[in-house]
């Protein structure tokens, strides 16, 4: 078969009843099926309407994600199903909190990057600073990979959440 | 408003009834007393007590395959529930529409480990179609309606209520199918008409094609007795040859002149050889599962591929096609049959008749012949003269096990009707043919039913003769015997060296006297001479039957595209092996 073997990263919204189960059906199909996840993000977004949103990002040949894609849509409280990264231009932001244990210039230091990243120090003490950043998976993982000399000693972050650019809507 | 308040078993029951049920498999235990509480005071549905929940639902499939309706089981919580499983996984795979209630503890004690709690939603996430856990009893009637709403639409599957005990008894409003169909709709609604510009794109390539082939399976079948006319009515159009998998055995007309016999792993040469060298393929509700294409990149190197199928993730899963139609097969085939006649298609017939010369060319091999020459009955003629003495029935409903005697009921038995064999096909269920032979009895009781099993696979699931014997259900248990896992047996004699480990059958129960102890007609042959005699007996009787046939315990199933190989890698028979090893790749498939 000459079918695209090339394996391909894919940001995938999805739309779902906000109901008990519904995470577990998405991450069951994902394991089930031996696909991969590197991000999942997922909250409600309209409370009246019920609806939660999954944000997936997976990655593999364009067969993969073609079925990825079929298997989300066929399970019953799975509204749409949205390839971002197919769809045309989109905008993914990830949230970091990030923990700096440092004292005398190492602490100054951490400042100084923190502030050309535009992170926040959102918790001070004399010995450590919480950062928060946003931005793409790529910036989190330049400003994580900065601090680690300088006392990094724990990490939390969100995970992609992503939307198109334009008016269209999911 | 004025409406009485119900139970959540009374709200179960009605629910049930307004959506045409008629019977429940089931099995009682103290989660679901409730429900069989509001049972006892009711007279629409009839409930039929199996033996173990595993019976319950593969009778369940078997009532719903041989009628096209929903299949009903009702189980208790716990044990109830983890033994439904594999006849769940059994229907998920072969697309059958079951509802399944389970028991479950009070909502109170959900998550406390309490006496015969599992968790139920969670257990079966995996192998149901959808499943629900209803905490509130004003839910319950929707949730029940819908559940029959997403098993049937669709690509049918099984469906779970999980129902906690306190729920069960708390009082609550009942709401009509009626009230609820809108909604339905809007959250469940697969795509039943296919796209026009493909199936017109399809119906241009079909008629282009030179050597063209038919490729069908369930989905025919799953969308109901005009899909099967339809799609008979378009091959004869076309004049094409068509090949059905396991699945789709009956969707079209097995003594037709166009059909090539089943196809895939123990297919027959023809139709395996067609599939190979042909330049145009139209799958009808096929899933281009293992079994059926052999090695991946050998599979059928040259065609374009028409796909049809009402689930769009069974498009381009193993192979990637050139027209895939969603819908169903009854409306796609429908608009199919319209297109090809209004454009006046004129299909290539020089080009066909040469395709039809090789065809025959492949058919002269004559793959499925066999030697009844010794004294051991060989079970191909046994499946052959139970073919032949039961043409004169009405009606006859074939259910099977899994194992050699399968795939031989599947090469020899031949089917002119859709619904009227019942296999387990993808999961590959060992024990699922007896009480599914139970079901079809339950759903046509003066029709003939038989199981064509294997000794080992019966008693898996013997423990239903007693249900047989409590209904008086006049099922005929067909046992080819041949003291064997006799597939097991014949891959480690291709594979392992001939090492049969822990394949042979010892101790096994003398079956004559075992049917004596259920009320049923014990009967057995030993040599070729008896075989029609006992069939004949079997089929006078008005009871249930066990005859033990005792074959050939050497026999092996054959043709057989040996697993890693591709369709013209074929072995005829015990003489071929020799000449091609099996892959180190093939080793590791199943």
């Amino acid at each position: 078969m000459s079918t695209d073997e090339e394996i391909h990263k894919h940001t995938i919204a999805v739309l779902v009843d906000d109901e008990p189960g519904v995470l577990a059906r998405v991450i069951g199909l994902f394991s089930g099926r031996g696909y991969n996840i590197s991000s999942l993000t997922v909250a409600e977004v309209d409370i009246d309407a019920n609806l939660s949103r999954i944000t997936i990002v997976t990655s593999g040949t364009e067969m993969v994600i073609e079925q990825i894609k079929a298997q989300l849509s066929r399970l019953v409280p799975v509204h749409r199903v949205s390839d971002l990264t197919l769809e045309g231009p989109h905008v993914e932001r990830e949230l970091a909190l990030v923990k700096v244990v440092c004292v005398g210039e190492k602490r100054v230091e951490s400042l100084r990057i923190a502030d050309i990243f535009r992170a926040r120090a959102v918790d001070s003490t004399n010995e450590s600073f919480v950062f928060e950043i946003v931005g793409d998976t790529g910036k989190l993982d330049a400003f994580i990979h900065l601090m680690a000399p300088l006392g990094l000693t724990d990490i939390a972050r969100t995970g992609i959440a992503a939307i198109a650019r334009g008016r269209e809507a999911i | 408003m004025d409406e009485p308040a119900l139970n959540g078993s009374e709200i179960m029951l009605k629910a049930l009834v307004d959506q045409g049920v008629e019977v429940i498999f089931g099995y009682p235990g103290g989660a679901v007393l409730p429900l069989y509480d509001a049972m006892f005071q009711q007279n629409s549905i009839r409930h039929i007590l199996v033996r173990q929940e595993g019976g319950a639902v593969h009778g369940a499939e078997g009532y719903a395959r041989s009628t096209g309706k929903v299949g009903v089981v009702l189980v208790t919580s716990g044990p109830g529930a983890t033994n439904a499983v594999t006849g769940l996984t059994d229907a998920l795979m072969d697309s059958i529409p079951i509802v399944c209630i389970t028991g479950q503890v009070p909502t109170h004690l959900i998550g406390n480990d309490a006496f015969q709690e599992c968790d139920t939603t969670g257990i079966t996430r995996p192998c149901t179609k959808h499943n629900y856990l209803v905490k509130d009893v004003n839910d319950l009637a929707r949730v029940v309606h819908e559940a029959f709403h997403v098993a049937r639409s669709g690509r049918p599957g099984p469906v779970v209520i999980d129902l906690p005990k306190d729920v069960a008894l708390a009082a609550g409003l009942y709401v009509e199918p009626s009230e609820v169909a809108e909604a339905e709709q809007k959250k469940y609604h697969p795509r039943v008409h296919g796209d026009p510009d493909r199936i017109k794109q399809a119906v241009d390539l079909i008629a282009s094609a030179k050597k063209p082939i038919f490729y069908c399976g369930g989905g025919v079948i799953n969308s109901g007795p005009a899909a099967s006319q339809l799609l008979t009515q378009f091959v004869r159009l076309t004049g094409y040859p068509c090949t059905l998998t396991l699945m789709g055995l009956g969707a079209f007309p097995a003594s037709d002149s166009q059909y090539l016999g089943m196809l895939g792993m123990h297919g027959t040469y023809e139709a395996n050889h067609a599939m190979h060298d042909c330049d145009v393929m139209v799958c009808v509700g096929a899933r281009f599962d293992d079994r059926i294409t052999g090695r991946l990149d050998a599979f059928s190197p040259n065609s374009k591929k028409i796909h049809i199928d009402i689930d769009p993730s069974s498009i381009n899963k193993n192979v990637k096609v050139d027209i895939p139609i969603i819908g169903d097969v009854a409306n796609v085939v429908e608009a199919m049959i319209k297109v090809w006649k209004s454009s006046k298609a004129k299909p290539d017939q020089r080009a066909l008749k040469a395709w039809w010369k090789q065809i025959e060319a492949w058919k002269s091999i004559d793959c499925l012949k066999y030697d009844q020459s010794g004294d051991l009955i060989k079970p191909q003629y046994a499946i052959e003269r139970l073919y032949e003495l039961t043409r004169a029935h009405d009606d006859v409903f074939i259910t099977t096990e899994v194992g050699q005697h399968q795939m031989w009921a599947a090469q020899y038995f031949r089917f002119d009707k859709p619904n009227r064999w019942m296999t387990s096909g993808g999961l590959g269920t060992m024990g699922y043919g007896l009480p599914a032979a139970m079901g079809v009895q339950v759903a046509h009781p003066d029709a003939l039913v038989v199981d064509i099993s294997g000794e080992a696979s019966f008693l898996m699931n013997m423990q239903e003769l007693s249900t047989i014997g409590q209904y008086r259900l006049p099922v005929k248990v067909f046992i080819l015997n041949n003291f064997y896992m006799g597939m097991v047996r014949q891959w480690q004699e291709l594979l392992h060296g001939g090492r049969y480990a822990e394949s042979y059958m010892d101790s096994l129960p003398d079956f004559v006297k075992l049917a004596d102890t259920f009320n049923m007609v014990g009967l057995r042959a030993t040599k070729p001479g008896e075989v029609d005699d006992v069939i004949k007996e079997m089929l006078a009787v008005d009871q249930p039957v066990i005859l033990d046939m005792q074959i050939d315990p050497a026999e092996n199933c054959f043709p057989m595209i040996p697993s890693g190989s591709a369709h013209n890698e074929m072995l005829l028979g015990p003489d071929d092996k020799a000449e091609q090893p099996v892959s180190e790749d093939g080793m590791v498939l199943v």
